[in-house]
């Protein structure tokens, strides 16, 4: 042998040896963010685990922030390419998301879209350009009505079906003090909390209105049904048989927490809270029908997206990771410890998933959800706030304050998707 | 090089070297910030796309939105109520407490308590405070005792005077404390002259105490000022699910700037309420000193 194909021979075992080495010791390591709620970052990392157990190859890592600065963090850290490689945003981000070139489309051989249209609950498709879906939920979330088990049953009332049973029992459940004030309230009332969602989706539906046409540009509930649905929701505070009061308690929740409510319309994403409440006795049921049976509901949810910053084996891996978190076994964990609904039909309809008595009402109501495309959500819900206290501390005649509310509504989305389509 | 230079020269090249940091600090920290917030106001961006220019369409828009003009009042409201108020409620307090010996550090330390504490804390106890029966403290007292409720934090007329009253509380210990300085700066002589002469106790105080007081006023005007024009975290507790409301009617153009930019992300168009913000401290601040420290 001579002396050059020694030397060959060592570079080559050398060269081998660490390539060797490198595909053992050189995981492909992803970084994954999400906002801090406990029992998220709970299932998220029971999740990574079973998935690292099934693709040792690959770590997942986990950040999370506080709620409040999850959106500016991500917002500041995607465009400087310091972000996730899979990251966790509101629905309603996408499209700022995508417009910025922030994330990449899922590609269509692992995601096929007309697999996903049939697999999916229909409000998934808001997810879906052309043939690619950019983002995938594993969960969603709808309304559904909470109501004081011990309240319900001092009052001797049954939890209410349609909305004139709900009226009903709201009223045997109002306490007031000699001086007329309220010292308990058959429902909690507040558009601050979900109740702007239930008046958009669910109120104004019911009314037989369309609360916004072409495809959420348009504010349309400026109209009979709008101004019905507006005046059956402001007579649960309005008028001395009022059973509810805006503000009550600080805060609708806090009020059914403490036992000082009767009902309470909230997301499925409050089971949790209530469930560590001492001495709180609650049921939950599918949000009250008109008398026709008509029923309609809010429904929404958080998507995973991979990030254009996952590039090569990160893409990989990252795209592995969706398909695992987008699976029946990762929504069945989700249900389980987070209590949001698996985001498939055939996880989520599931005989013993429909019928438990907590999660069975929200489930139910995902079959007629509506999900509200938002240009600015906290912006939009400030004026069905204001649209209220117009009314009630102004004295203005619903009429007015409705039609207020939708062209000050009008102006955010036309703001939005103008300056969205430069 | 440095060796021919002469003392005098070698002390300022030290000098400059010192100074050279803090410049520095403040170029990185406040002045390139500064300088390109005013960059944004004439931009359109929502932190994720590009930045396009707009020239001027953010402060058009400003001038057109009634929901500014709204805020820029209640900022004065604040301002003009706030100030003057604590100026005098800390005055009273520090003069009398500058006579009390008896329990005098223990009243000082009670005064002092509400600074001490942080704003978050302090404006959710008083937003419970204000809360309707069965829970507001206040409102509670009034229905024991056959008083229809008293609507706080729910009456666009009440609602401002409701958050300003733990605000400037909070900043009393703080102002009371420089005013007792103040006071105590003052030359016994000048007291002892105005016995002997057998002047009244209102031209000891208009006469000798309060122009002598004149630098602390200037100080206690301008700081708290500044803070009143840029309060926020009361507002912002005391109000947090309808923020600044009801019906703008508490919101400062602070909160305003905070939720132009991180609810609704629209940065250009919360870089331009700041821009305005900055002026209109810049000109009260100007204005105020001028105006105290010249006659």
């Amino acid at each position: 042998m001579s002396f050059f194909n020694v030397k060959a021979l060592a570079v080559a075992t050398a060269t081998s040896a660490a390539a060797l080495f490198s595909t053992a010791a050189q995981a492909v390591e992803i970084e994954y963010w999400q906002y801090f709620f406990d029992a998220r970052v709970q299932a998220m990392e029971t999740l990574i685990e079973n998935f690292q157990n099934a693709n040792p190859d690959i770590t997942v890592k986990m950040t999370h922030f506080p709620y409040a600065d999850y959106r500016t963090k991500v917002a500041a850290a995607i465009p400087a390419g310091e972000g996730p490689d899979v990251v966790q945003l509101f629905y309603g981000w996408l499209n700022d998301y995508v417009a910025a070139d922030l994330i990449q489309p899922l590609p269509a051989d692992v995601f096929p879209a007309s697999k996903i249209d049939e697999e999916f609950f229909p409000m998934v498709q808001a997810m879906k350009d052309g043939d690619a879906y950019w983002a995938l939920p594993t969960a969603v979330r709808s309304l559904a009505l909470f109501y004081n088990e011990r309240l319900l049953e001092e009052a001797g009332v049954e939890p209410p079906t349609t909305m004139d049973e709900m009226i009903a029992a709201a009223k045997a459940m109002t306490k007031r003090d000699g001086a007329g004030n309220l010292t308990q309230v058959g429902m909690t009332a507040g558009m601050t909390a979900q109740d702007h969602h239930w008046w958009r989706e669910g109120l104004i539906r019911q009314f037989g209105g369309e609360p916004y046409v072409d495809d959420y540009q348009t504010v349309n509930y400026n109209s009979d049904a709008g101004l019905e649905a507006l005046n059956f929701y402001s007579s649960l505070f309005s008028g001395d048989d009022a059973v509810t009061a805006i503000g009550f308690m600080d805060e609708p929740q806090a009020a059914f927490k403490a036992g000082r409510a009767g009902m309470h319309i909230d997301g499925s994403f409050r089971i949790g809270s209530l469930n560590n409440t001492r001495g709180l006795k609650w049921g939950v049921t599918e949000l009250p029908a008109t008398a026709d049976g008509t029923r309609s509901n809010y429904s929404s949810y958080w998507v995973n997206a991979v990030t254009t910053k996952a590039e090569g084996e990160k893409y990989d891996a990252a795209v592995k990771f969706m398909e695992y978190v987008t699976s029946d076994e990762a929504m069945q964990v989700w249900l389980d410890v987070v209590g949001e609904l698996p985001a498939k039909p055939s996880v989520g309809l599931t005989e013993a998933n429909s019928n438990d008595p907590v999660f069975g009402p929200f489930i139910k109501g995902l079959a007629y959800a509506n999900t509200t495309k938002f240009a600015n959500e906290s912006g939009q819900r400030q004026l069905m706030v204001e649209m209220v206290e117009r009314m009630t501390l102004q004295g203005m005649s619903a009429e007015e304050s409705l039609a207020i509310a939708a062209e000050a509504e009008q102006k955010i989305l036309d703001e939005y998707y103008n300056s969205a389509s430069n | 090089m440095y060796r021919n230079l002469t003392i005098r020269q070698k002390q300022i090249v030290w000098a400059w070297a010192f100074l050279a940091i803090p410049i520095l600090f403040y170029s990185v920290i406040r002045f390139y910030p500064t300088g390109n917030a005013i960059l944004i106001s004439f931009q359109d961006w929502n932190l994720l796309g590009d930045r396009t220019w707009t020239g001027f369409d953010n402060y058009q828009k400003l001038f057109a939105d009634p929901v500014f003009w709204k805020v820029f009042k209640n900022t004065f409201v604040y301002l003009l109520i706030g100030t003057p108020l604590s100026l005098i409620i800390s005055f009273v307090i520090a003069y009398h407490l500058d006579q009390v010996r008896f329990m005098h550090g223990f009243l000082r330390m009670l005064y002092f308590l509400p600074f001490m504490t942080s704003a978050v804390a302090m404006a959710w106890v008083w937003r419970w405070f204000y809360q309707p029966v069965p829970v507001g403290l206040f409102n509670n007292a009034l229905a024991s005792i056959g008083i229809p409720q008293f609507p706080f934090l729910q009456s666009t007329t009440w609602a401002l005077p409701s958050v300003l009253a733990p605000a400037v509380w909070a900043g009393l210990g703080f102002q009371v404390i420089i005013f007792m300085a103040g006071l105590r700066a003052i030359p016994r002589s000048y007291y002892e002259a105005a016995r002997i002469d057998g002047v009244s106790w209102w031209t000891v105080l208009w006469e000798i105490t309060l122009p002598l007081l004149k630098p602390t006023i200037v100080f206690i005007v301008v700081f708290s000022s500044i803070g009143f024009l840029r309060i926020f975290d009361h507002v912002f507790n005391m109000t947090t699910n309808n923020p600044g409301g009801p019906l703008n009617s508490t919101k400062p153009l602070v909160l305003m700037i905070y939720e132009t930019a991180f609810s609704a992300f629209d940065m250009g168009y919360a870089a331009a309420q700041t821009v305005v913000l900055f002026l209109v401290l810049l000109v009260v601040s100007l204005v105020q000193l001028r105006i105290l420290r010249d006659t």
